[in-house]
């Protein structure tokens, strides 16, 4: 049994203008004990998506089950077996790191002890500072502690949105070391992130986009789905570069990356010595081109465009 | 040649009682540079920055920013910078033109100017057709480019970004990051924070904060060799692990 | 049960973490009613008042000298006639005016029995009252000072006219009033604001997602409101009682009951509020708009109903505290027992229910 079906999700607002469509028709799975990663910008409809499965907001049509249960008929049954981490989620600011553990347990019909093992060794770090108030706590703390009070009833699969967003890049990796130490223990993990740098940390992924998904696969085969081959140039003046490549008519895309610009061509022939004219022709001083594998934001500015 | 300094910063530190935030950082910044300044949340950057921009005293050291001290002179500071942060850019419920027509009055454009700039600013963008449009119903990138464009709308000599770029599509930070290029271009200085590290990767220059000092300052390239790591993320991940403190 | 405790301990902790909310919770009732009651009792020493001697015999000038020595009362002007009184009072310089009639000395010893008459601006009712009552006790000091050695007793009666506002409505008002008011503010406000805080802050739809039913996350809110609130109760009637006088007449078990009503009456308002509001500041200002100004206005706490146009009247009974404010007038200071309210105690319990029923019927188990 999948831990999570989504069947041709359709969701709306209605604004006083007009109607936004946040979820046009999504589908997807997710596998028992896998880490799924939903990857998108703000206003994806990462969120929505989310709380659809949730429970606690309905979708226009289609159906979702999470754990073989109904998102609508079995809500009852999906909310105790479910770790939920809400995006704006802030845990309660006046009260101590052990207040706020203890009360998600108790309101989960839970204590901690019970399922201590579980938490264990994410508490540990934070159990020098039980009594400080949560609103006190760094950003990785407080992320830390949010992780526990979601997964303090064993869930068997658990909602993170937008877990990482704001947080820097040590306490990121932290945080994804916990989720593959969760993993182990048989947990679902379905992961919202905006960074599409935490990709190659799924299982698999969805790319999202403007409420539609743009693909549904592992890392690696999302990456073999760019067929063009892929180049990467170097210069001293960079700004002048991606200028002038951007003006060649046979150019599809050329963008930054880091020290480099990622260029594609629209047809794939010579595209090497194409390029090293071109830095002649315009005079680019220190110029280096080479071949590279794509990684995914190079997949996903591909997959938008299309 | 020496290039025109625009920032200049030297044994600044700032104090919170006990707690040293910003422990004796020295650096400066040229004139068209785009500047990094990376660092864990909690080391220091923040504070840094509200010093630089004349909205906190330092406890010791000196500091110039345009030319101006950051003791005594941070009326002409605020003259002379443009800020944006990822929080509090644009009024949601005023349109694109009464927006750009806000800061330019504050900062003290004449009309004319203003009307100037708001032409430029709609073209460069393209956003002709949307003057009218309030900003809370544009997309989030449109946001965060206009919130950048009028952070510059009156030619400031440096522009300090606070992790300008969360959250939006890889397309969308591209663009954005062609904008800091041509601002750079004018001679307009960028002093930028940010979490994506690939980002700081299209910094002339960049320095990372660990628990309230500047442990590394160079450019990314340099850095990568000192450090003999492939990417920006790895020097951080070097430098920041070492991090004692924690905290906000 | 467990996760019933827990979630009050939880609501308990934010109200007492809350410092400087909760100063203001408990003491804002005992400021306003020391307030209201230094204002009166202020008022009533030294008011300036004028009389009207058309007898000028022995016996007026001594209770006219008793009444200007009094520390109640200032005299400021003997009155040469009756049309001067209306005039007098027109420049609010007066408070009060005691007339003597003419032969007042004569138809007491003769007659056994004489008139005064004291005309009181009644447009601050309280103090009108009051200053009657002083000066009706100090004139009755005459007579038992020569009934000494009589058969038939002297009676000197007076003859009290209120002006502006005859029939006293409005005496002691402010108790029942503060304690609306204090309730409102309390049960109402604070619950919906505590309530619409964790939709704001994310919190809700963790506690949507877990198995706690939502009856239990209303109730839970509640409950240290409405601890909150025994607490200004009993402050506010102990305050009313020992500081200023305005004795409990009835019986106070009926009248803690039916504050306990009311203050159910004003959570089920709180919570039907919280309900459809997104933002704190939604949250309170539907609960000024919808309970604050309202009690203000048509509660008769500041203006008589009786008043007021028949439309405002009619507006008036969806009002809750009105009914309340009958009720505590009747008990506290009528002292009249549970036969004579059990209407309005009917009308707040139907209220109530009916608030109540929407409220958790509406509540969402899902976000909009």
């Amino acid at each position: 049994m999948k831990a999570v079906v989504v069947e041709n999700v359709i969701k709306t607002y209605k604004t006083k203008k007009d109607v936004v469509e946040a979820l046009k028709g999504v589908s997807f799975s997710v596998d028992k004990g896998e880490i799924f990663g939903i990857i998108g910008p703000d206003g994806a409809g990462k969120t929505s998506l989310f709380r659809i499965l949730t429970t606690v907001l309905l979708a226009d049509s289609g159906s979702a089950s999470v754990d073989g249960f109904d998102v609508v008929k079995d809500y009852k049954q999906i909310r105790h077996r479910i770790g939920y981490m809400p995006g704006k989620f802030s845990l309660y600011q006046d009260l101590s790191v052990q207040e706020n553990l203890e009360f998600f347990a108790t309101i989960f019909d839970t204590t901690i002890a019970e399922n201590y093992d579980l938490v264990k060794e994410i508490y540990q770090q934070i159990e020098p500072f039980k009594d400080r108030k949560a609103g006190q706590l760094s950003g990785g703390m407080k992320q830390k502690l949010a992780l526990c009070c979601a997964l303090i009833h064993k869930p068997s699969v658990l909602f993170l949105d937008e877990p990482t967003t704001g947080v820097d890049a040590v306490s990121r990796k932290e945080f994804w070391e916990m989720l593959h130490k969760l993993k182990l223990q048989g947990i679902t993990i379905l992961v919202s992130t905006a960074y599409m740098d935490e990709a190659g940390l799924c299982d698999r992924v969805a790319l999202i986009q403007k409420g539609q998904l743009l693909s549904v696969d592992t890392t690696k085969g999302v990456i073999s789905q760019f067929k063009k081959p892929l180049w990467a140039v170097k210069a001293s003046e960079m700004f002048r570069l991606m200028n002038a490549i951007k003006d060649d008519p046979l150019v599809e895309s050329c963008y930054p990356f880091g020290q480099y610009h990622h260029v594609v061509f629209k047809t794939g022939s010579d595209n090497k010595t194409h390029l090293e004219q071109l830095a002649k022709q315009g005079n680019f001083k220190d110029f280096e081109v080479q071949a590279i594998e794509p990684d995914i934001e190079d997949c996903f500015m591909a997959l938008m465009k299309e | 040649m020496e290039k025109e300094k625009v920032i200049t910063a030297h044994q600044l530190t700032k104090k919170f009682g006990a707690f040293t935030a910003v422990d004796n950082i020295t650096f400066d910044v040229e004139k068209g540079e785009i500047f990094g300044f990376l660092g864990a949340n909690g080391a220091g950057k923040t504070t840094a920055m509200r010093m630089l921009c004349g909205l906190l005293l330092p406890t010791s050291g000196q500091a110039t920013v345009a030319g101006f001290d950051v003791y005594k002179q941070n009326e002409q500071i605020k003259q002379n910078i443009g800020y944006m942060s990822q929080k509090f850019s644009l009024y949601e419920d005023l349109t694109v033109s009464e927006n750009i027509r806000f800061y330019g009055g504050i900062y003290g454009l004449r009309d004319e100017q203003i009307k100037i700039k708001t032409a430029q600013l709609l073209k460069q963008l393209h956003l002709e057709d949307q003057e009218k449009t309030l900003v809370r119903d544009l997309p989030l990138g449109w946001k965060q480019k206009l919130a950048f464009s009028i952070a510059i709308v009156h030619d400031p000599a440096i522009v300090f970004l606070d992790e300008p770029t969360g959250g939006v599509d890889p397309i969308t930070r591209r663009e954005f990051w062609s904008l800091i290029y041509e601002a750079s271009a004018r001679g307009i200085t960028i002093f930028v924070t940010t979490h994506y590290m690939d980002e700081a990767e299209y910094c002339n220059r960049v320095s990372i904060m660990v628990d309230g000092r500047i442990d590394a300052l160079d450019a990314p390239a340099n850095l990568m060799k000192t450090y003999s790591a492939t990417s920006m993320d790895e020097v951080f991940l070097q430098l920041a692990r070492k991090a004692v403190r924690t905290g906000d | 049960m467990k996760q019933f405790l827990i979630f009050v301990k939880k609501e308990w902790l934010h109200i007492w973490r809350d410092r400087r909310t909760l100063f203001i919770l408990i003491w804002m009732p005992v400021i306003q009613i020391v307030l209201y009651g230094f204002a009166l009792t202020n008022e009533v020493k030294n008011s300036n008042i004028a009389i009207l001697d058309q007898s000028k015999d022995e016996a007026t000038t001594v209770i006219s000298n008793e009444i200007a020595s009094s520390r109640y009362f200032h005299l400021v002007k003997n009155l040469n006639s009756y049309q001067d009184i209306g005039a007098t009072f027109r420049t609010g310089k007066i408070r009060m005016a005691v007339v003597f009639p003419a032969n007042f000395r004569d138809d007491l010893l003769h007659g056994n029995s004489a008139q005064i008459q004291l005309i009181a601006d009644a447009s601050d009712p309280n103090t009108a009252n009051m200053l009657t009552n002083y000066a009706n006790a100090i004139i009755n000091d005459y007579p038992q000072s020569i009934n000494q050695n009589q058969d038939l007793p002297y009676t000197i009666k007076t003859q009290v006219r209120m002006l502006y506002n005859p029939e006293l409505k409005g005496a002691y008002n402010f108790v029942p009033g503060v304690m609306a008011l204090v309730l409102m503010l309390v049960c109402t406000m604070m619950t919906s604001i505590a309530i619409v805080k964790e939709k704001e802050m994310g919190t809700m739809e963790v506690l949507l997602v877990s198995p706690l039913k939502p009856f239990h996350i209303i109730i839970a809110k509640t409950v240290p409101y409405l601890l909150v609130s025994v607490l200004n109760i009993t402050s506010i009637l102990l305050l009313s009682v020992y500081a200023l006088d305005v004795p409990i007449v009835g019986s106070v078990w009926l009248l803690m009951s039916e504050s306990m009503l009311f203050t159910i009456t004003s959570l089920s308002v709180g919570i039907l509020i919280s309900n459809f509001a997104q933002t704190q500041q939604t949250a309170m200002f539907t609960s000024m708009m919808s309970l604050f100004l309202p009690t203000l206005l048509f509660s008769g706490f500041m203006f008589p109903i009786e008043n007021m146009p028949i439309p405002m009247q009619i507006i008036s009974n969806i009002v809750p505290s009105k009914w309340f404010f009958i009720i505590v007038k009747n008990v506290m200071i009528k002292g009249l027992g549970f036969s004579s309210v059990w209407k309005e105690t009917v009308i707040l319990i139907g209220m109530t229910t009916t608030l109540l029923g929407i409220s958790i019927h509406k509540f969402k188990i899902r976000l909009t």
